[in-house]
Formats: C-alpha cells, sequence, structure tokens
C-alpha cells in the first residue's frame, strides 16, 4: 500500500454523511477494500500509520464499533488509546469541552467520538485541531456504519445502486444508524422505504423523501434489501409501545416476509441483535445474510477513514 | 433645571423637547417655541427621540447566580439598552417567594442604580417555584412586586393555575405564564420539525405552548380574571390568543425579538447559542408573530433577557442551558424593523412603552406635560459589532454576538437626569 494519498481528501474530520460528495465515497469503498485485503492475510498488519496516534473516546456504551476502530487502528500500526465512560472525568464532573482540550494536548491525529447528545461530535471537531471521527453522536449520525452498510450492499450489488429499493424496518426515530444510511443511499440513487409504527417514526418524517409505511407487508413488497433496526428495549418504557411482544408480532422480520421481496434479497443488520423480537433467527442466519460481513466491512472502512483523516495535508 | 433636546427626530417629523426636573415640560416641532438662555441645550440632530423602554420578562440572576448577573449589570445593561424600568422573574436563588428576597432585589437596584433604571420583581406564583403552593402573594406585594408568574418552571397543575389566577386578583396582581406543558416532550432541545427530525433532536411541538395558553385563556374567561401569556413563539398559540380577543377575554401577551428575526433553521450545525426556551420555532411561525405584534394580536415586546456564563452555553446540546442575553441589543433589533417598514416607529413605543406600562400599571413617558422625563436618543445609522467587551450584560449569550448591526442607544435620560 503506497503511503501517498493520491486522491484529495478534503475533510479534517468525518461527522456526517452529509459532507460528503459521490467521489468521496467511492474513493473511500475503493480504499477499504484495497485494506480489506490485507485482513485476510496471515499477518494481518501494515506500517501506514506508524507513530500516528489514535485516540477512541467513548462517552456512551459501545462495544463491537469501539472495537471495530481498535482493530482498524492497529492494523495500520497506529497506536489506539480508548478512554470509556467509566473511566473519563466527564463522570467527575469536567466538561466535554475541557475533556477534549485535554485529549488534544496529547496530540493525537485522529480523536473517535461516541457521545449520547446529537452534535457532541461536531462541537468538538470545531473547538479541536485535530481530525475527528463520529462514531455516532446522538440520533443524529453514524457515518462509518452507513459506509459499512454500503460497503456490504456493494459486494453484492457492485455499482448498481440507481434504483434498487431497500427498506430500513423499526425503531427509526431515535437511529443515528437510519438518518446516516437515508442520506448515503439516496446519494447513491437508492430508493428508501421506512417502516415502523408511528410512535418510532421521526417527525416530519415526509420531508425525509422516503417512503413510510406503517405495515411490513405492504413496505416489504419487491425491496432488494431490508435493513433491520435494534429495538432499544426502553422504548417500552418510555410510552412508545405497548409491550416487545406486539412489536415483535407486527415488525419481526421473519421468512414470510422476505417471500414478498425480491428474491434476492440482502439483509443487514447494525448490531447487537435482538433474535425473536426485530428478526428472527431464519433471517439473520439466512445465506441472505449480510450482518456478519457488515462487521468484517466496518473494520476495512474504519481503516480507510483513520488512513484519510491522519495523513490529510 | 430647564432643558432642551434640540432637533430629535420623533416620527418622522424634527422636535423640540423641553423637560425640567424630573417631569416633560412640552414637546414642539423643532424651532416653534424659543429656547430661553438660561436653558441648557442638548443639540440631538441625527439622533431618533423615544421614551424610555419597559421590559417586562427579564431574568437577572441576583440572589444566587452572580456569575451570570447582578441587579447592578443586568440594570447597567437596560439603562445602556434604553430600558428604563425592567420587571424582574423570580427564578433566583432562594426563589422570589417572600417580602425579604424582594426587598433585597429593590435594595440592590436603588443601591447601584438610585437614579434608575427601575426594579420590578415579580413574585413567584408558588413557594419555591415547586408548583405546588401558593406564595404569600400579599407579602410580595407589599414588598412591591408588580405582577406573578412562575415562569421557568411551568405550572403542570391546571388547579394551582386556577388558585394563582383568583389569589392574584385579590390584590390586582395580573399572573405572566410560561406556556409549556411539561408532559409533552419533556427534555426538548429545540422546535420540533423538519430541522429537529434531520439533526436528531429532540423538538418540542408547538402544541406544547398552545395547549397551555389555551388553559389559561378558558380560565381567564371562566373566572372573568386577566392572564398574560409569556414570551409567545408560534402561529399556533397566536391563533389561541386571537380567539380569545374575539371573546373579549382579558388576556395579554408578549413576544420577543428573537422570536422575530430567527427560526429553527439557526441550529443548523448544532449552534447551541440559539437554544433557548421557548425554542425557535420555523419560518411560518416567525411570520405569524411579526403580524400578530403589527396587529396587536401581540400586545407587547419583552426580551426574555436570560443571562449564562460562558461555559453554560459552549458545550453539547444537551448539556447548554437555555436563553439570551437581550437587554443590550433589544432597541436595535427591534428597529431593523423598523427600518424594514415592517413596523411603525409608534408601534415600537406601543410594544415597549405604552401597553407594558398599561398592563403592569407603570408610569411611561407620552411626551405630554407632566409625564416622567425618561427618554433616550437613538443613533439608527451607526453601525457595529456586539462583543463580549462592548456589551454591559454579563451574559454575552446572544446569538448576534460577533454580527455587524446597525443603530444604537447613544443617551439615555432619566427622571429628567441625563446618565450616559
Amino acid at each position: 500500500m503506497s503511503t501517498t494519498n493520491r486522491y484529495l481528501w478534503q475533510h479534517k474530520d468525518l461527522l456526517s454523511i452529509e459532507q460528503l460528495s459521490s467521489e468521496d465515497i467511492f474513493h473511500l469503498l475503493d480504499l477499504a477494500q484495497s485494506f480489506a485485503e490485507i485482513n485476510r492475510r496471515p499477518v494481518r498488519k501494515v506500517p501506514t500509520l506508524q507513530g500516528r496516534t489514535v485516540i477512541l473516546f467513548f462517552v456512551e456504551n459501545s462495544t463491537r464499533t469501539k472495537t471495530s476502530f481498535d482493530v482498524a487502528g492497529k492494523r495500520l500500526s497506529a497506536d489506539t488509546h480508548a478512554l470509556s465512560l467509566s473511566g473519563s472525568s466527564l463522570n467527575k464532573g469536567e466538561s466535554l469541552l475541557d475533556t477534549g482540550l485535554t485529549l488534544q494536548a496529547m496530540n493525537p491525529d485522529v480523536l473517535v467520538v461516541r457521545h449520547s447528545s446529537s452534535g457532541a461530535a461536531a462541537f468538538l471537531a470545531k473547538q479541536l485541531s485535530c481530525g475527528v471521527v463520529n462514531a455516532g453522536d446522538g440520533w443524529h449520525a453514524h457515518p462509518t456504519q452507513a459506509l459499512l452498510d454500503c460497503y456490504s450492499l456493494r459486494q453484492a450489488w457492485h455499482d448498481n445502486f440507481a434504483d434498487r429499493t431497500l427498506l430500513i424496518l423499526g425503531d427509526i426515530a431515535h437511529s443515528r444508524v437510519a438518518r446516516s444510511n437515508v442520506q448515503l443511499l439516496h446519494k447513491l440513487g437508492v430508493n428508501v422505504r421506512l417502516c415502523g409504527p408511528r410512535t418510532l417514526l421521526p417527525p416530519c418524517v415526509e420531508s425525509w423523501g422516503c417512503h413510510v409505511y406503517h405495515d411490513l407487508n405492504q413496505a416489504i413488497e419487491g425491496v432488494d434489501a431490508v435493513m433491520c433496526l435494534r429495538l432499544q428495549l426502553e422504548r417500552q418504557q418510555a410510552g412508545l409501545l405497548p409491550n416487545l411482544a406486539e412489536y415483535s408480532r407486527r415488525f419481526c422480520l421473519g421468512p414470510m416476509h422476505l417471500t414478498h421481496a425480491k428474491q434476492e434479497v440482502k439483509i443487514l443488520h447494525p448490531g447487537p441483535l435482538n433474535r425473536g423480537l426485530e428478526i428472527s433467527d431464519v433471517v439473520a442466519d439466512a445465506p441472505s445474510s449480510l450482518i456478519l460481513n457488515q462487521v468484517e466491512a466496518g473494520v476495512a472502512v474504519r481503516m480507510a477513514i483513520l488512513y484519510l483523516l491522519a495523513t490529510r495535508k | 433645571m430647564y432643558c432642551c433636546i434640540h432637533n430629535a427626530k420623533h416620527l418622522e417629523a424634527a422636535v423640540d423637547l423641553f423637560f425640567e426636573d424630573e417631569k416633560i415640560i412640552t414637546m414642539t416641532p423643532c424651532g416653534h417655541q424659543p429656547i430661553p438662555d438660561n436653558c441648557l441645550l442638548f443639540d440631538a440632530t441625527g439622533l431618533v427621540l423615544m421614551p424610555s423602554f419597559i421590559d417586562a420578562h427579564v431574568h437577572l440572576r441576583e440572589p444566587g447566580f452572580e456569575y451570570k448577573e447582578t441587579i447592578e449589570s443586568g440594570l447597567t445593561a437596560a439603562l445602556y439598552g434604553g430600558f428604563g424600568q425592567v420587571m424582574c422573574m423570580a427564578n433566583t436563588n432562594p426563589v422570589n417567594d417572600t417580602a425579604a428576597v424582594t426587598s433585597f432585589m429593590l435594595q440592590q437596584a436603588t443601591t447601584s442604580h438610585p437614579y434608575g433604571p427601575t426594579l420590578h420583581p415579580i413574585a413567584a406564583a408558588t413557594k419555591g417555584l415547586a408548583g405546588t403552593e401558593l406564595a404569600p402573594l400579599g407579602e410580595l406585594k407589599n414588598a412591591g412586586c408588580v405582577a406573578v408568574s412562575n415562569d421557568g418552571r411551568p405550572l403542570a397543575s391546571t388547579e394551582i393555575m386556577r388558585r394563582v389566577m383568583e389569589y392574584a386578583a385579590d390584590f390586582g396582581l395580573t399572573v405572566i405564564d410560561h406556556c409549556e406543558d411539561p408532559t409533552l416532550a419533556p427534555q426538548w432541545i429545540m422546535n420540533e420539525g423538519e430541522v429537529s427530525s434531520r439533526l436528531g433532536l429532540k423538538g418540542q411541538p408547538v402544541v406544547g405552548e398552545a395547549l397551555q395558553a389555551a388553559r389559561d385563556i378558558m380560565l381567564a374567561e371562566y373566572l372573568h380574571l386577566p392572564v398574560h401569556i409569556a414570551h409567545v413563539s408560534s402561529a399556533l398559540t397566536v391563533d389561541v390568543i386571537a380567539f380569545a380577543k374575539s371573546r373579549g377575554i382579558a388576556v395579554t401577551a408578549e413576544t420577543c425579538p428573537h422570536y422575530l428575526l430567527l427560526d429553527d433553521t439557526a441550529l443548523e450545525g448544532y449552534n447551541a447559542s440559539c437554544k433557548v426556551s421557548p425554542p425557535l420555532r420555523a419560518a411560518k411561525d416567525r411570520a405569524a408573530l411579526l403580524k400578530a405584534i403589527q396587529d396587536g394580536t401581540i400586545d407587547i415586546l419583552t426580551t426574555d433577557h436570560a443571562p449564562h456564563a460562558l461555559h453554560e452555553k459552549l458545550t453539547s446540546m444537551d448539556q447548554a442551558l437555555v436563553g439570551f442575553s437581550g437587554l443590550d441589543l433589544a432597541v436595535t433589533l427591534t428597529w431593523n424593523l423598523v427600518r424594514e417598514n415592517l413596523l411603525a416607529e409608534d408601534a415600537l413605543h406601543r410594544l415597549w412603552c405604552r401597553t407594558p406600562g398599561q398592563i403592569f400599571h407603570l408610569p411611561t413617558n407620552g411626551f405630554a406635560p407632566n409625564d416622567p422625563a425618561d427618554f433616550f436618543l437613538f443613533d439608527p445609522h451607526v453601525t457595529w459589532v456586539p462583543e463580549a467587551d462592548n456589551l454591559y450584560s454579563r451574559g454575552k449569550n446572544t446569538p448576534f454576538l460577533g454580527q455587524e448591526l446597525t443603530g444604537r442607544v447613544k443617551h439615555h435620560w432619566l427622571k429628567g437626569r441625563q446618565l450616559f
């Protein structure tokens, strides 16, 4: 892998899909594809980011995303340091800005941020001079998730995104995965459908440019892919659902639903899965499921992002 | 001393204003009346003469939050902003629910600003603003409170709201209600709409305000008592108020400059400096509010001056506190509406001076003989950029910080005394 960056990546930070052009997206996916090859070697490490520092600042519980960024950084020989909620001084009353300035004073090349407040990564990016990757901010955005979803779909669809139809199923209102995916898929010309109970759809959903359904059988008719979202169990306590059994009866993606979709339908899920609640075992484990491909793609996509931000001139 | 403000512009005409000691003598067309030799002359050529304004809704933070604002700094901002009288809300620490707190506030005001601006405390509606027990409104009225409000802590209980209105009426006090259904969308960050949907921020729907306004209005009609709706932010609430007025209900209402000048797109990019309660609404709400101040559906303007320290705004959207610092810039901002022919100059006097004076029984200057000589001169042409070091309030938390503005208060007289 050459360490020179032939393509001119212009972004100091990756905060949301909105900031990316189609050229950025395909360059990033191509780069990820070349990194994926490293991930299949017997020795899965290259010296590309040797001497670079990546800080993983996760102020919200996360296992897979944090691990994925950690592995991605280490495969490129970057030094990665994780700071999680329990170990962070935010618990001691330090402000987000002060914690950010403190981390910056350690001179990282990239700060990867997960935070429960929408806009937190954008706030830090504005205040700090190091590159900031948004690894999920509140309900707002999870751009690396959308990129890895897109990467996985590209393996199946190649570059034929236009006029495909993808259904996002579940709790759209509180989902940063849904917001980032809708933006990315629209940029690629994919028709996006949304399906869920009205209590879990965002306000003014009609402004999203998607077809909206409340009945899974109608929503799935003729789609090329279904993206199930994880249902947070606290939505029931918040009065948004009567109980999980009724949710599952209405929206759990089962094999019968797939008979209405295209034959070669692909299944995605950002994980972790609530099996039997939003997705049935049969569907999760079916050959059409890309769920484990998504995890593998995650490492490659995050390698590409870390590379682009850490080597930006 | 006999004084004359010479050649000021007032409602499009050039005028001479004569006053002596604390009272207006007369206002005449410029040069209409000879200026006596012993008269102290102030040449106001190029400046606009306006009566000192009233701000019926401010938070001065003292006692308890002096790091945000003190009565001294807040009244200084009022003086330099063109306000001769301000009404301060009760959400201090301790809350203004006893005569001792009211007296302390008044003492701080008269000690720091013996010649004004005048402070008029607003009594807490309920003890500790907790929304459960009535505050001792008789004691508070006797100590100097001029109105009653639970502002900052919306009254969830309709029963308590009813009793507050009834009990306040015993003392001729009007209840000012911050209308917000606290059960609808708790922990909101901005207006619920297309922008909040896209930004992934929890929104408060306009219904949350309009429902409480409708409740208050129905109580006002049923009880035959007045109510004042604070900081109206939405078109729906304007409709509710118009309905009430068409039925002859004794409702009055206010809105603030920021609801006339900004909408929820100002929060794009997670701009916590634009987080305010009630939240900035959609463009159509802004348009409806402008129409409502023109046609009188909304009676008065207030700033809802809510100063905060820098670190309380410079943080994530969920942690940032709500509110804008308003006293320094309100006249400049609302003069924009006059400049753009969206509001008559006289309407500005009505919204900021005459009508708040009528609603809260405060003396105002109508430039008639024996009116209080409280007025300011405004330079409508000067351009300036508000920065932390040229705002008098300790709260620098205005979304207009760093933006070039046109027009500024240049001189202010209170009780006939030039204070700057």
